[in-house]
């Protein structure tokens, strides 16, 4: 292993291009390659203290063509897990002997403590509705593979993105590669604050004839997007992804939706299995994309 | 007897450079008389004597979360901050709701005698936002501030009767945590930038301004006196603004935290800059130093709300609401506030809030035959401050450098801090 210094990745906002593209690079140098044993006798631990067994399996799964030891400690869930319990997890975790952590957790500043508190690299996974790093990569390595290049391109993110993590680390990364950002949804589904200074846009059928990606989101009613509108069929007619609307997008955009999807409610399956979606393009980056992670996470390239 | 030389002393028209002479608990004089043998001597360089400070709003946690604080602890920290007179907030454990535990209250307060212990009572009974508090029990007892700090008043309807009833107990004042719940739900931070960035849950300025503008209405309708706690937002500014002008009895504070920092502090998750309401904008900001310098709010509280260490210790969204603010409200004050003007400084600091809670042996001028209640300030001392008298570590100022430090504090002509004086 290399002797380049160990860093997480908390949170994308404010890394540089290059750091940004490194990863890219990285990522795409392990599709399709063969099981390394880079990271050999390194011990990654999962702690997911929210239901997710996709990301979760993506990156035990990362881990191991790594060669990575993977302990996962994804707590009892039917059980209320306070802050405080997540403490002792990651102090015992780091006890017991763990080179990287990988968090997913509904407190914002999860990822950062657990970093604090265990004196290791911590990789987000997911915390409260800040930022979803590793699918926000994933998301531009899968852009880069269709277009060829991220500079240039319009991207519509669209849906309840007030709630949405996914939708922050976009907002964090996409300008910093070129992309420009809109964000599209209903008032109450849109941040009510912009710090970022990106286009904002109630009228998604105003939008669709000028961007490369349409980027949809769902609602999440967990988090009480179900009362922030009528409880009606509304929110389809006006923002969801369906063939008309399809119709209306440029010849060579495409659809992207993070998962999972309220089929019939933001997308159509039409849109969903149809040929400009490259849902399944990002599920597959998963795996090559989080490995790029771990490893520079753990020095594992120079 | 106590003589404090070369005390920096507002006299009718303009500020002079006194010698002021306490015996027992009076000032006997203010002027230039030589010291009497046998004299406690304080030599004070130019620092501002004045009234000592009162502070509408404490939680001194005592009874039933004493390891946060109690009444010995508060009381120093207190002193230590200039403080002669604090309102203790009734959201104990159990509340300050009835007669009987009204009286347990003053009986704590009355065996501290190094400060004044105003005890405050709630609003509803187990302030609980349904049903009125024992409000004859606790006046006959004396208690005349009543809030239920912490919630609003949730029922406009219920607010109505009880400033319908209030209203004919002299003096009696209603206090009210401005903050409707339906509107703030489960936030940890101002609705803002920080918070839309972060994707915290916010608390949105809105929901301060419309109970305020919702209390002022039915105080114009009731005739009841009416106090703004904690004002946060420019909004409420405004309203306030237009009650008094108005001829309205609504009066106001302002804690330092809010003067002095906005939500931007709040980017990296600091545990110690959470309370309600929250941090709010630059701009909000802004409005509530211009407010306490033109007078439109009455008064500096510092809304001190002591929690342990260890309650701090985790992440933002599960810390508990609320920081301390008692040894560190002059300084953040003269720092971010008043500067150097020393009459705005005793007006918000203490007479303006010794008027409004009806305490008449505070707030008073420093002439001859005003009560020995007094603080000595040096408004250019540069200190950071560290660790604090309170049980509790919870500051938002710890660390910071501030302009501004309390060297002693006089309670009824004794010395009850003097650790700023070496």
């Amino acid at each position: 292993m290399s002797t380049r210094p160990r860093h997480g990745l908390v949170s994308l906002r404010g890394l540089s291009r290059d750091r940004l593209e490194g990863l890219l690079d990285r990522a795409q140098s392990y599709v399709g390659s063969q099981v390394s044993s880079d990271l050999a006798g390194a011990t990654v631990t999962t702690a997911f203290f929210e239901p997710s067994t996709r990301t979760r399996l993506s990156f035990e799964r990362a881990a191991h063509r790594l060669g990575a030891h993977v302990m996962d400690l994804s707590p009892d869930l039917s059980s209320t897990t306070k802050g405080e319990s997540f403490k002792d997890t990651i102090l015992t975790l780091s006890a017991i002997g763990t080179d990287l952590f990988v968090v997913r957790h509904w407190l914002a500043d999860a990822a950062d403590l657990a970093a604090e508190w265990s004196g290791r690299p911590v990789i987000n996974a997911g915390v409260g509705r800040r930022e979803h790093p590793t699918q926000t990569l994933i998301d531009a390595m899968t852009l880069r593979q269709e277009f060829g290049h991220l500079d240039g391109l319009r991207m519509a993110i669209v849906g309840d993105i007030s709630n949405s993590r996914v939708a922050r680390g976009h907002l964090e990364a996409f300008p910093t590669l070129g992309v420009k950002l809109t964000l599209v949804g209903p008032t109450p589904f849109l941040p009510n604050h912009n710090p970022w200074g990106v286009r904002v846009s109630t009228a998604l059928d105003d939008e669709l004839g000028d961007v490369d990606v349409v980027y949809l989101l769902r609602m999440q009613n967990e988090r009480g997007a179900a009362d922030a509108i009528p409880a009606d069929q509304s929110y389809a007619r006006r923002y969801g992804m369906n063939a008309e609307r399809l119709s209306m997008l440029k010849p060579a955009a495409v659809v992207m939706h993070p998962g999972p999807m309220n089929r019939g409610v933001e997308i159509d399956d039409a849109v969903a299995d149809g040929e400009r979606s490259l849902i399944l393009e990002q599920v597959a980056n998963g795996v090559p994309l989080r490995m790029a992670v771990i490893a520079e996470a753990l020095g594992g390239w120079g | 007897m106590i003589v404090i030389r070369n005390a920096s002393v507002l006299r009718a028209h303009e500020i002079e450079l006194c010698t002021v002479v306490i015996e027992g608990d009076t000032i006997t004089s203010v002027g230039t008389e030589p010291v009497a043998n046998g004299a406690r001597v304080i030599e004070a360089n130019g620092a501002w004597l004045g009234p000592g400070l009162v502070d509408l709003h404490v939680h001194l946690r005592d009874p039933g979360q004493t390891w946060k604080e109690d009444v010995g602890s508060g009381s120093r920290a207190a002193a230590a901050g200039g403080f002669t007179a604090m309102v203790a907030m009734p959201n104990t454990v159990p509340p300050v709701d009835g007669g009987s535990s009204a009286v347990a209250a003053l009986e704590r307060a009355r065996a501290v005698d190094t400060i004044d212990i105003v005890v405050a009572g709630t609003l509803t009974e187990g302030r609980a936002g349904k049903a009125m508090a024992g409000f004859d029990a606790m006046y006959e007892a004396g208690v005349r501030v009543f809030s239920d700090d912490g919630n609003a008043v949730p029922e406009a309807g219920l607010l109505r009767r009880i400033m319908a009833y209030l209203r004919d107990l002299p003096g009696a004042l209603v206090a009210e945590h401005a903050e409707d719940h339906s509107i703030a739900g489960e936030g940890h931070m101002h609705e803002g930038m920080v918070s839309a960035r972060l994707g915290i849950a916010g608390l949105p300025g809105v929901a301060e301004d419309v109970i305020v503008a919702r209390d002022i209405a039915i105080a114009a309708e009731t005739g009841a006196s009416l106090h703004i706690q904690h004002v946060s937002t420019a909004r409420s500014v405004e309203l306030i603004e237009d009650a008094r002008t108005a001829g309205l009895s609504v009066t106001s504070e302002v804690t330092p935290h809010h003067l002095a920092l906005d939500d931007s502090a709040l980017e990296g998750l600091d545990p110690n800059l959470k309370m309600y309401p929250p941090l709010r904008s630059a701009e909000d900001r802004a409005a509530l130093r211009s407010a306490v310098r033109d007078g439109v709010i009455d008064a500096i509280a510092t809304d001190h709300a002591p929690h342990a260490p260890s309650e701090k210790a985790v992440p933002f969204e599960e810390a508990p609401r609320g920081v301390i603010g008692l040894e560190t409200a002059a300084a953040a004050v003269a720092s971010f506030a008043v500067g150097d003007d020393q009459r705005i400084f005793f007006d918000r600091t203490s007479v303006a809030p010794a008027r409004i809670a009806g305490l008449e042996r505070q707030g008073r001028e420093v002439e001859a035959g005003s009560p020995a209640n007094l603080v000595l300030f040096d408004p250019a001392r540069r200190w950071v401050p560290g660790s604090f008298a309170s049980k509790s570590q919870n500051s938002p100022f710890a660390g910071m450098e501030l302009t501004g430090r309390v060297l002693a504090t006089i309670y009824e002509g004794r010395i009850s801090y003097e650790g700023g004086l070496a």
